[in-house]
């Protein structure tokens, strides 16, 4: 009974599926596979421990919390709205865009700007709001929240899709190995080299995709002729 | 680009670096639990301790500390928050006239300490071979410094770890889901879950088609992914259960195959609230109302990019 061993997989589908507590769906289906995988409790409390702390380059983000809040505190998200005022014609939209860009850009030389927590929060929200204030329109709580959603939208599928440029970053390891193991021998710049032009088509696609939406939400919250007022 | 990299430091330095990144990581951590303990404000003092400590410890003593040790933190750890007991205190967030007036005194100069952690991370990134960890703790003490020099009397260096505080009581456990996730990850692995599924997919597929194969590896891909909420975890299964036996094994080029099956996963990474570090946590982060919210803006894009990768991998192949 191989299908057994499925029941962990089974219960993160139906977990989630059933919307119940995140942290409870895990923990039930790391102790469910422990039993019905034969790891024992001493072997599923050891592939636990070693894999949360092999896993703790994702706590950076406590390290970087250490700004993120006395930042805010001094007067951050008022420079940041302040600065936008100043720039001509830059909408919520275009703003992502660019952030997009620079985000793909430094990602392929695996450097983060801080990401949603560091970034996103801090920096560029607020220059969206000042966007949107600086067209004359006073931005509704449902526009913000689509503008959290797509600025967090861009982040990941940037960060995702240029990160595979980086020579030596994770992906392209794993990669290589997995395929060495099969017998496969292949360089690391090649593979990166590959991703080059799916990581522009990325970019291209999602910038497209939300400079539209933006456009179609300014007009739903803000009227018809709001999106001729933004143009000028 | 590596002989940019004039500044070289030895394994050590990393190693010893890391350890002292994750050492101040927990020491934050175990800080915001101790600070829950004390606060009469909060509905929920022990769970909500409770919950803080074990990861700080875990964090930063996890080097240290037998594997079975840190297992049984971890488990202790998620206790908490199942049983609804991690709780926010009392917070000290800033008004907004009191921002304002730091504003008016610091102006535009408060960019300088927002972009070190950037700045640092890049520098370092560029020209030493320094781990980025390490990098990004450096440009997170160079705008402390900064920041006490535009203003000593406001910002003491415990207001820094108060705010600290608040964001991670603001997250919540939330934050804590995509280590959960690796975790699950490497039992899946651990138990064979990966080899069972690769196994059922050889009854339907049927082999000696490339295209096919190309199609059914890029689609587990994504479908594996999601479900596990990590590409990493999905490409080694995937690779030795479809990738070989139903693609490479006719010819195609594994450079283009491997490489582009690992983006196919993203897509479905971009898809999956499983991948909670991209797409929940975002969502507690900015305080948004719909938990989808971030996934309904890739679902799109996600697609488009699986198309287009599958059109790449057959055309190369």
């Amino acid at each position: 009974m191989e299908l057994i061993k499925l029941l962990g997989v089974v219960i993160v589908i139906v977990g989630f599926a059933l919307k119940l507590d995140s942290i409870l769906i895990i923990f039930l289906a790391l102790i469910t596979t422990g039993i019905v995988g034969g790891l024992g409790v001493d072997g599923l409390l050891e592939t636990i421990g070693t894999n949360f702390v092999a896993n703790r380059s994702m706590a950076i983000f406590i390290m970087i919390l250490l700004v993120t809040g006395t930042l805010e505190r001094n007067g951050l998200r008022e420079a940041a709205a302040d600065l936008i005022k100043k720039v001509k014609g830059a909408t919520a939209g275009k703003l992502i865009c660019v952030y997009g860009a620079l985000r793909g850009f430094f990602g392929a030389f695996n450097v983060g700007f801080g990401g949603v927590a560091g970034f996103i929060r801090p920096v560029l929200l607020p220059m969206a709001e000042g966007a949107v204030k600086s067209e004359g329109h006073e931005p509704t709580e449902e526009h913000m929240e689509d503008i959290k959603g797509m600025a967090s939208a861009m982040e990941n599928i940037t960060w995702f899709f240029f990160q595979v440029l980086f020579v030596g970053g994770s992906g392209g390891i794993l990669v290589q190995s997995t395929l060495a193991s099969l017998g496969y021998e292949v360089e690391l710049i090649e593979l990166a080299a590959k991703e080059i032009p799916i990581a522009l088509i990325a970019l291209v696609v999602a910038c497209v995709y939300f400079l539209m939406k933006d456009k179609k939400l300014t007009k739903k919250y803000y009227g018809d002729s709001a999106v001729k007022a933004g143009k000028k | 680009m590596s002989n940019l990299k004039f500044i070289q430091v030895s394994d050590a330095f990393n190693t010893n670096g890391l350890n002292i990144v994750w050492i101040i990581v927990g020491l934050i951590t175990i800080y915001a639990g101790i600070k829950n303990l004390l606060d009469e404000e909060n509905p929920s003092r022990v769970g909500t301790a409770i919950f803080w400590c074990s990861f700080g410890v875990v964090c930063a003593f996890g080097t240290w500390l037998p594997a079975k040790v840190s297992g049984v933190l971890v488990i202790i750890m998620c206790l908490p928050p199942i049983f609804k007991k991690v709780k926010v205190g009392k917070t000290n967030a800033p008004t907004k006239e009191y921002s304002r007036a730091q504003y008016e005194k610091i102006g535009m100069k408060i960019f300088i300490p927002a972009f070190s952690v950037a700045v640092f991370s890049l520098a370092f990134a560029f020209f030493a071979n320094i781990s980025s960890m390490i990098a990004i703790t450096f440009g997170v003490a160079l705008a402390i410094i900064i920041l006490m020099c535009y203003s000593a009397k406001e910002n003491k260096p415990q207001v820094f770890l108060q705010d600290s505080e608040r964001f991670l009581s603001l997250m919540g456990p939330l934050c804590m889901l995509p280590q959960l996730l690796g975790c699950l990850g490497g039992v899946f692995t651990k138990a064979g879950v990966g080899d069972v599924i690769a196994s059922l997919v050889e009854k339907v597929v049927p082999k000696g088609n490339v295209n096919v194969g190309i199609i059914v590896f890029a689609i587990g891909m994504v479908l594996f992914t999601m479900i596990m909420g990590n590409a990493f975890a999905a490409i080694t299964v995937m690779t030795v259960g479809i990738g070989a036996p139903f693609v490479l094994a006719y010819g195609a080029d594994p450079v283009v195959i491997g490489m582009l099956a690992l983006t196919c996963g993203y897509c479905g990474t971009l898809c999956t609230p499983m991948a909670a570090n991209f797409n929940i946590v975002p969502v507690a982060i900015l305080n948004m109302k719909d938990r989808w919210g971030v996934i309904k803006n890739q679902v799109v894009v996600a697609c488009i990019m699986l198309v287009v990768q599958i059109g790449f991998m057959i055309a190369l192949k």
